[in-house]
């Protein structure tokens, strides 16, 4: 059990650090990694209150992909010089109050959530703790998401597809005058199509492109 | 008293799985560098030790004793960082891989999960080398690299659903276990080579290796780094193909399983067989690696997202139908 408190602590404590650090780190990309590493100990957290599933989808889904992006993006910008003046530079103060607004309207809006929270009310029942050990973290998820949730399961992957497909569609140029290889093209290439033989006269050329 | 116990047995069991790994990773690249040479007609490393066996104790050595430079421009923690980072996330993986029914470190629920997590956090020793050089031609690499590596994990992900399809347990030994009277190579061969490729680009081995292509962009991603700090990133990289060879291993070849359930063969122990298959997979790696040509980038990116992505979805769709209609859904 001392055990269990001494990581607890570790894990939360650099999680809190690592997301202050975040907002406040002088350089954009030393942001991003101090990001990955909330994310990495939020897993862990995840994985010592038995959410083993939860965890690992955390890792893969947000450490292993968004913030691979994220990084990406933020290294193109060449954040060497531009340094995240938030705190050094004077004309910021105006952007103060209204980050103020609405981080206190976030915070007001997670106390509501959190205290209009309604518990299952045999979510600390012994006998279903007991009922949920036997079956798999992930077992029991499905279980739930595949039978009572499915129609709010496969809205949210609509809603997922929907707004992949926008933002496909927002970015999407059509470029002219860009060569790409087309492989079926390549094949079904004939020597007649390739090849034609002219009688070039003598001081007059030919024009080769049509 | 009882929790220094408990400590000092997992300290071992950790020391006696580590220490195999990073001897059989230098093995392992005189084996690839072997194979290389044999393909081109050559002797390859044979003077160190009998057949050159001791090259990588050599190589080993020389980078010790050789300076550390760190470029004064860089960003000295996170180039510092970038090769730990890498040789940390290939050697934890090891920690679930079952060597037989009893001996795996880890025995955890969600093994196979926690395998492909670790594999997509790989990408990080990378790009955080790459940027920290604060050099062009290993911030290129890092971005190649950080885009090959995102865009193969995914088909990856879509092969292991559909191994998971069949098995019906994420634990690694289930999925051994699931494949006693038949290895999935069989069912599932598509996705086997798919996965196989997969694999190669995952771990930027020929013909994927464009992330350090030197023709182009000198060695990538380690164009800056010297000395040992070089070395723990060549050991990360064969470190992280072993895993993708035991991952192939476990998810197709059956893992600890021995080819026939026979006398004589029962009787070899479930790591040897594992061990064998690690290596079968792994000389395809070296063969690979020495008759094909490196793909272009933009083919690369194509065959990713283009063909293996779809090929795989489809697959999905085809097992689960498969196992839906002639009821074979495994069910606990």
């Amino acid at each position: 059990m001392i055990a269990h408190s001494i990581f607890f602590y570790t894990f939360s404590i650099i999680a809190i650090i690592s997301a202050i650090m975040v907002t406040t780190s002088k350089n954009t990309v030393h942001s991003v990694f101090f990001l990955i590493l909330d994310f990495i100990s939020i897993s862990c957290l995840f994985i010592m209150i038995g959410a083993e599933f939860l965890g690992m989808i955390m890792l893969i889904v947000y450490v292993g992909a968004v913030a691979v992006l994220f990084l990406f993006v933020v290294m193109m910008l060449n954040v060497a010089q531009q340094k995240n003046q938030w705190f050094s530079s004077e004309d910021s103060s105006k952007h103060i109050p209204v980050g103020l607004i609405i981080s206190t309207l976030i915070f007001v809006e997670l106390i509501i959530v959190i205290g209009g929270w309604k518990y299952k009310p045999d979510l600390f029942d012994i006998n279903n703790s007991v009922e949920l050990s036997k079956v798999s973290n992930t077992h029991s998820l499905g279980q739930v998401l595949y039978t009572d949730y499915i129609h709010v399961f496969q809205i949210s992957g609509m809603i997922l597809l929907v707004a992949m497909i926008g933002a496909i569609v927002l970015t999407f140029r059509k470029r002219t005058g860009v060569k790409t290889q087309s492989y079926l093209k390549q094949i079904s290439r004939e020597r007649s199509e390739g090849v034609s033989v002219l009688n070039v006269e003598s001081n007059k050329g030919v024009k080769i492109d049509d | 008293m009882e929790t220094l116990t408990i400590l000092f047995d997992q300290v071992y069991k950790i020391l006696f799985l580590l220490v195999p790994v990073l001897v059989s990773v230098a093995m392992v690249v005189w084996l690839d560098r072997r194979v290389w040479a044999f393909v081109q007609k050559r002797q390859g490393p044979n003077v160190v030790g009998p057949f050159g066996l001791l090259q990588s104790l050599a190589d080993a050595l020389k980078y010790i004793f050789k300076e550390i430079i760190i470029p004064s421009s860089s960003n000295k923690v996170i180039f510092i960082l970038a090769p730990i980072v890498t040789m940390t996330l290939a050697l934890i993986s090891w920690a679930v891989i079952p060597f037989s029914a009893t001996q795996v470190l880890a025995d955890i629920n969600v093994g196979i999960l926690y395998l492909f997590a670790v594999s997509s956090l790989g990408v990080y020793g990378i790009i955080m080398g790459g940027w920290a050089s604060n050099s062009k031609y290993p911030f290129l690499g890092a971005i190649r690299s950080a885009a090959q590596m995102v865009s193969y994990e995914v088909s990856i992900g879509v092969i292991i659903i559909n191994v998971l399809l069949c098995v019906g347990s994420l634990n690694l030994n289930d999925i051994v276990i699931a494949q006693q009277n038949l290895w999935f190579v069989i069912p599932l061969f598509p996705m086997f080579v798919i996965f196989f490729i997969s694999a190669l680009a995952e771990t930027n081995r020929p013909p994927f290796d464009l992330p350090e292509a030197e023709a182009e962009l000198v060695a990538g991603y380690q164009t800056e780094y010297s000395g040992m700090m070089y070395a723990m990133f060549w050991l990360g990289e064969y470190a992280n193909i072993l895993l993708m060879c035991a991952m192939g291993a476990i998810l197709f070849l059956g893992g600890w399983l021995s080819p026939i359930e026979i006398y004589p063969f029962t009787l070899v122990p479930g790591a040897v067989w594992l061990i064998l298959k690690i290596l079968l997979l792994f000389f395809l790696f070296a063969l690979v690696k020495a008759i094909v040509p490196r793909y272009r980038y933009d083919q690369l990116m194509k065959l990713g997202w283009k063909v293996f992505l779809p090929m795989s979805l489809i697959w999905v769709v085809l097992t689960a139908s498969f196992l839906f209609y002639f009821n074979l859904l495994p069910v606990n």
